[in-house]
């Protein structure tokens, strides 16, 4: 029998065997500690991704090399340490380039479900956008950079039979990249290759063929939260009784439309709102210029050239309450696709080297009347101050709705988990 | 090519051929002048490791080049005090005397021109590395002197400048600890008469702490290493001196290696110690031969090898490993995997390296510095060494001062000494802003001129502590810059294997150079020390947690400065944005005027 302990969470104390993981004796009594690069049997713990920091016997550390004995005093959900977790994750977005709506591991990815978990509804870095290399040289695998958060579980735990490493970091600070050896990689069995996959807590490692995603709604994430009320909660009616109707404004800006859509999504629902709001200037109702103040802005999508920042700075200027909706508004969302590639090398493929350019007969458009493209796509909140963000490609309209009429009232409100959807 | 790859040779015969990874690259680094594929998979074959594993640790350390870096490769110091002392132009001197660009080679293959954080010259800028001996005091002619030299066929080891020691103070009456007169040997006579219980004694009794600057109890450390039951335990030397500003122990090396060597045979002794390695950083290779000559002394005089300083039954010998170019090895744990032959990732804080340190053995690491004093210290003897410094702060402190003053170099002072004394000697004029113990330490504004230098925990009112460097800013600094230069080191030097550390840096210095440029406002200010505290909070050694500590100092102490330097965060919500630099490249696609 093992020696078991007393520990203490948040001024609780909780029994577990000594020496036990903290992360797994907390979850044990359902207490959940963020962890990303924790993976169980790797001893000793990887201690890199940094997102299950907490307080322990009062000072910071992480929670993944903690290993519980009598009298270890834990701090895990006080405010500061919540938002500090939640500044990790939001740095490894930020870090990365991570276009959930085209990854292979969406809804079964532990980055993006612990941005769920978190309520990341947005990083507060900027995004760096550096250009990472998509590997397809080895044989079995497609090594994803944009995706890799350096967790180093495949570097620890990926050898050959011979005992040869398969992964591992290259460079240092933020040009560090886990390489993977071809050689090596292409020793490995089907099931060494998958497990590899497998084990990545993020699209980094792909193997080819196995790609294929599980549908919508029944991916390993898609049911599965540690939020007790995780399923979505249905609309709450309003029993306001506006005395004045509210004024919104929409527009779209470097986006598809999408969000727009959505909007539209809430089917009779609009009814509902429509004795709430009056729309102003948007492209639902076609109004095109403001005719005052706005309690609200809605914008979708992020600023590619000249015009969508003028407008943005425009919609600041004339609405109290600004609301960014979508990826694209909220971070770049899909155009920022770009970002990590010149802007003449897009523009000379899209409009001189396409397949559908004739040689010689096809320029790249520029005039006085045309708007400028800028050198990258920027998220709205670099050019103005957001005040609330809504995640999702696209949004729900029930979500944003919701959010709007929360925003708007001043209810509170936050996004539950299976609202709360980037892809 | 005819290298015999690997050579363990030198190696102890407890250590495993991995050990011998950093010194096999060395060697082709070297002889080739870059570490080839070709290199890379000759390594990984006669390590029995696969390619990418060699690669890993190549691509960590800056100096090993994976491209041909010329014939001669010329390392330009681009620390914040080079910059201050005109590295620029020295850098344009270089591109044109030798028609390379930094970064590159020029087209002949001659030359190699390329950046590096301090390499210990803080007192001889501008100042470069060229095939890794040093060139001080540089100015244009003398840039154009030496890539002629160089043409002609002359070696960089013929023609290198020997620095000064620039040794500007010593305490008053022989009070000086570090240089003391001493006969090589003296110290270590002194071990007859003692045993490893009075040696720790005698270190508690002076409170000696370690000047590598985390300040942690030498008797505590050795202690602890001596109760642990598994052996060979080793004694490690921390030349890694990789701090911005930092001097002082490439003076040591220089002139007082016996001192060190005598400390690291202490240690050894009082500890039970069987091997000694000391790791020198890279940009000291030029010290090598020198450090070499001394320990091979020692060994002829009978000091190392068995019965090690005439004690029977005592064996202890040291070797020589020299870093390649990495800060973060100068971290304790990071360094004994550098040693290990593999990338310098600072290890999680599971075990101390005392418990399992160098091969998964008790290790005590300790700086130059900690071995010179405890030689001294039992040379001079309690009574004589508390005589130093001032009550709950005995002893002497070694201090590296650079930057805007008239006399840069090497000053011991006692403990207790007042900042506004040291700026005095130092001849600063006109101090602003002073960065004490480097970009990691602190940094103070002329409100702290009275506070005393001492070591930290002391109890002393208004004092602060200080692990060698001393960067004195005037007036005419931009502390934007400051901070900038700063922040681009940390981001260049993060080992890249937490995230607060390897993308916060990166962050932080995004947005400072934002600021810089004028395109933000005192609200990216606060946003700025939100985000160091975090890094500090959350990151997984040293490097990452004070990283931000120049951000969030002078946020706090220089907010008048700020807040003119800074346009006021206006209430209209719109944030700078500079719309011609984000469509200057569009703007290349403007047909021209017919
Ligand atoms: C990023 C980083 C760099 C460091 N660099 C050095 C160094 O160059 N030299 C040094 O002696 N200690 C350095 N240290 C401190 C060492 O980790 C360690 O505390 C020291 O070598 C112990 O020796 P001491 O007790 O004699 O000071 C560094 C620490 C960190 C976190
Ligand atoms: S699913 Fe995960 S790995 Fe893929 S883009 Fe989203 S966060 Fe990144
Ligand atoms: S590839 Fe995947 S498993 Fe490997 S370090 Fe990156 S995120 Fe972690
Ligand atoms: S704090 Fe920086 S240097 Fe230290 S382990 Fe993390 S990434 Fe590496
Ligand atoms: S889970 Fe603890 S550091 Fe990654």
């Amino acid at each position: 029998m093992k020696k078991k302990c007393a520990f203490w969470i948040d001024g609780k104390s909780y029994e577990a065997d000594e020496g036990e993981n903290l992360v797994d004796a907390a979850l044990a009594h359902q207490l959940f500690i963020p962890s990303l690069c924790y993976h169980k049997h790797l001893e000793p713990p990887l201690g890199t991704c940094r997102t299950c920091i907490c307080k322990i016997n009062g000072k910071y550390g992480p929670a993944c090399t903690e290993k519980v004995h009598d009298g270890l005093q834990i701090e895990l959900n006080t405010p500061e340490l919540l938002d500090m977790r939640k500044a990790v994750v939001e740095m490894m977005f930020a870090e990365g380039n991570h276009f959930c709506p085209s990854c292979e591991k969406s809804g079964a990815c532990d980055l993006q479900h612990m941005g769920y978990e978190l309520g990341v509804a947005t990083a507060r870095f900027p995004h760096l956008f550096e250009d990472r290399l998509i590997d397809f040289k080895p044989k079995r695998m497609i090594m994803e950079h944009n995706r890799c958060i350096k967790c180093r579980r495949c570097v620890e735990e990926v050898f050959t039979d011979e005992g040869k490493r398969v992964f591992m970091y290259v460079n240092r600070g933020n040009e560090t990249f886990v390489g993977i050896d071809y050689e090596q990689e292409s020793r490995l069995s089907e099931a060494q290759a998958l497990h590899a996959m497998k084990l990545c807590p993020t699209g980094a490692i792909i193997v080819r063929g196995e790609s294929l995603p599980r549908p919508l709604g029944d991916r390993i994430f898609d049911n599965q939260s540690v939020q007790k009320d995780f399923h979505s909660a249905p609309i709450q009616q309003m029993e306001a009784d506006p005395k004045e109707k509210k004024r919104v404004a929409t527009v779209s800006l470097a986006g598809c439309f999408g969000c727009h859509m959505s909007l539209l999504d809430i089917d009779t629902g609009i009814l509902d709102v429509a004795e709430l709001v009056s729309f102003d200037k948007s492209p639902l109702t076609d109004i095109k210029k403001f005719s005052g103040r706005c309690h609200l802005g809605l914008v979708e999508g992020g600023c590619c050239n000249s015009h969508n920042i003028e407008v943005l700075q425009y919609f600041r200027k004339m609405c109290d309450v600004l609301v960014v909706v979508g990826e694209c508004a909220v971070w770049g969302g899909v155009p920022a696709m770009r970002n990590t590639i010149p802007l003449s090398e897009c523009l000379e493929e899209a409009y001189l080297h396409s397949l559908t350019s004739e040689t010689g007969e096809t320029i790249i458009p520029y005039h006085e009347d045309l708007p400028k493209m800028l050198d990258r796509v920027y998220a709205c909140n670099e050019i103005v101050k957001v005040d609330y963000s809504i995640p999702g490609c696209p949004p729900s309209a029930e979500h944003i709705w919701k959010a709007v009429k929360s925003i708007l009232f001043g209810a509170e409100f936050s996004l539950l988990y299976a609202e709360f959807k980037y892809d | 090519m005819s290298i015999s790859i690997p050579s363990n040779k030198y190696l102890f015969p407890i250590e495993p051929r991995r050990s011998a990874l950093l010194s096999d690259l060395w060697q082709y680094q070297l002889s080739e002048r870059y570490i080839s594929d070709a290199a890379i998979r000759h390594l990984a074959d006669a390590h029995h490791l696969s390619v990418i594993e060699v690669e890993g640790v190549a691509s960590f350390y800056h100096f090993f080049q994976r491209q041909p870096a010329g014939k001669h490769t010329i390392y330009l110091d681009n620390s914040i005090v080079a910059t201050l002392k005109g590295s620029e132009k020295i850098k344009v001197a270089f591109e044109q005397a030798t028609g390379a660009r930094t970064g590159s080679v020029d087209a002949s293959g001659t030359f190699g021109l390329f950046d590096t954080p301090c390499i210990g010259l803080s007192d001889h800028q501008p100042a470069a590395l060229i095939d890794f001996y040093p060139f001080t005091d540089l100015n244009e002619k003398k840039v154009k002197e030496i890539v002629d030299l160089l043409r002609q066929g002359k070696t960089a080891k013929e023609i290198y400048d020997v620095p000064d020691d620039h040794l500007r103070y010593l305490p008053d009456n022989n009070r000086s600890i570090l240089f003391a007169d001493e006969n090589t040997g003296e110290a270590v006579g002194k071990l007859q008469a003692h045993t490893p219980e009075s040696i720790l004694e005698l270190l508690q009794k002076t409170d000696i702490r370690g000047k590598g600057g985390a300040f942690f109890s030498t008797w505590l450390k050795w202690d602890a290493c001596r109760k642990q039951a598994a052996s060979p335990k080793f004694i490690i030397c921390n030349a890694d001196e990789g701090e911005p500003g930092t001097f002082k122990d490439r003076v040591l090396l220089n002139s007082q290696t016996p001192s060190m060597l005598e400390g690291m045979i202490i240690a050894a002794y009082t500890v039970g110690a069987t091997y000694g390695i000391i790791y020198l950083r890279g940009e000291y290779r030029w010290l090598e031969e020198k450090i070499q000559q001394n320990i091979d002394d020692f060994r002829a005089k009978g000091l190392l090898g068995v019965n090690a300083a005439g004690i029977k039954g005592f064996k202890f010998d040291i070797r020589l490993e020299t870093g390649a170019g990495s800060y973060v090895c100068g971290e304790e744990t990071a360094l004994l995997e550098s040693l290990e032959g593999k990338r310098g990732e600072p290890r999680i804080k599971m075990y101390l390296p005392v418990e399992k340190g160098y091969l998964q053995l008790p290790t005590v690491v300790n700086n130059v510095e900690t071995f010179c004093t405890v030689a001294r210290l039992l040379q001079m003897g309690l009574s004589e060494y508390i005589k130093r410094g001032i009550p709950g702060s005995p002893g002497t402190k070694l201090i590296s001062i650079s930057g805007d003053c008239r006399l840069p170099g090497t000053y011991e002072i006692e403990w207790g000494m007042p900042v506004l004394e040291l700026l005095d000697l130092c001849q600063a004029d006109d101090p602003f802003m002073i960065q004490v113990s480097g970009p990691s330490g602190h940094s103070i504004s002329m409100k702290e001129q009275h506070h005393r230098i001492c070591m930290p925990g002391a109890g002393i009112p208004d004092s602060m502590n200080c692990g060698g460097s001393f960067m004195v800013f005037g007036k005419n600094n931009d502390l934007l810059d400051i901070l900038l230069n700063f922040a681009s080191f940390f981001k260049q030097e993060s080992c890249g294997v937490c995230t607060p550390c390897r993308a916060g840096n990166f962050i932080i210095q995004r947005k400072l150079a934002h600021l810089c440029h004028g395109t933000g406002d005192s609200a990216d200010l606060q946003e700025l020390k939100k985000w160091a505290i975090l890094m500090e909070a959350s990151s997984r050694c040293g490097l990452g947690k004070t990283a931000g500590n120049a951000i969030i100092d002078t946020i706090e102490k220089f907010e008048n400065y700020f807040s003119q330097r800074l346009p006021e965060t206006g209430n209209t919500g719109i944030r700078a944005f500079d719309m011609v630099a984000a469509v200057q490249e569009y703007e290349k696609f403007k047909p021209l005027a017919p």
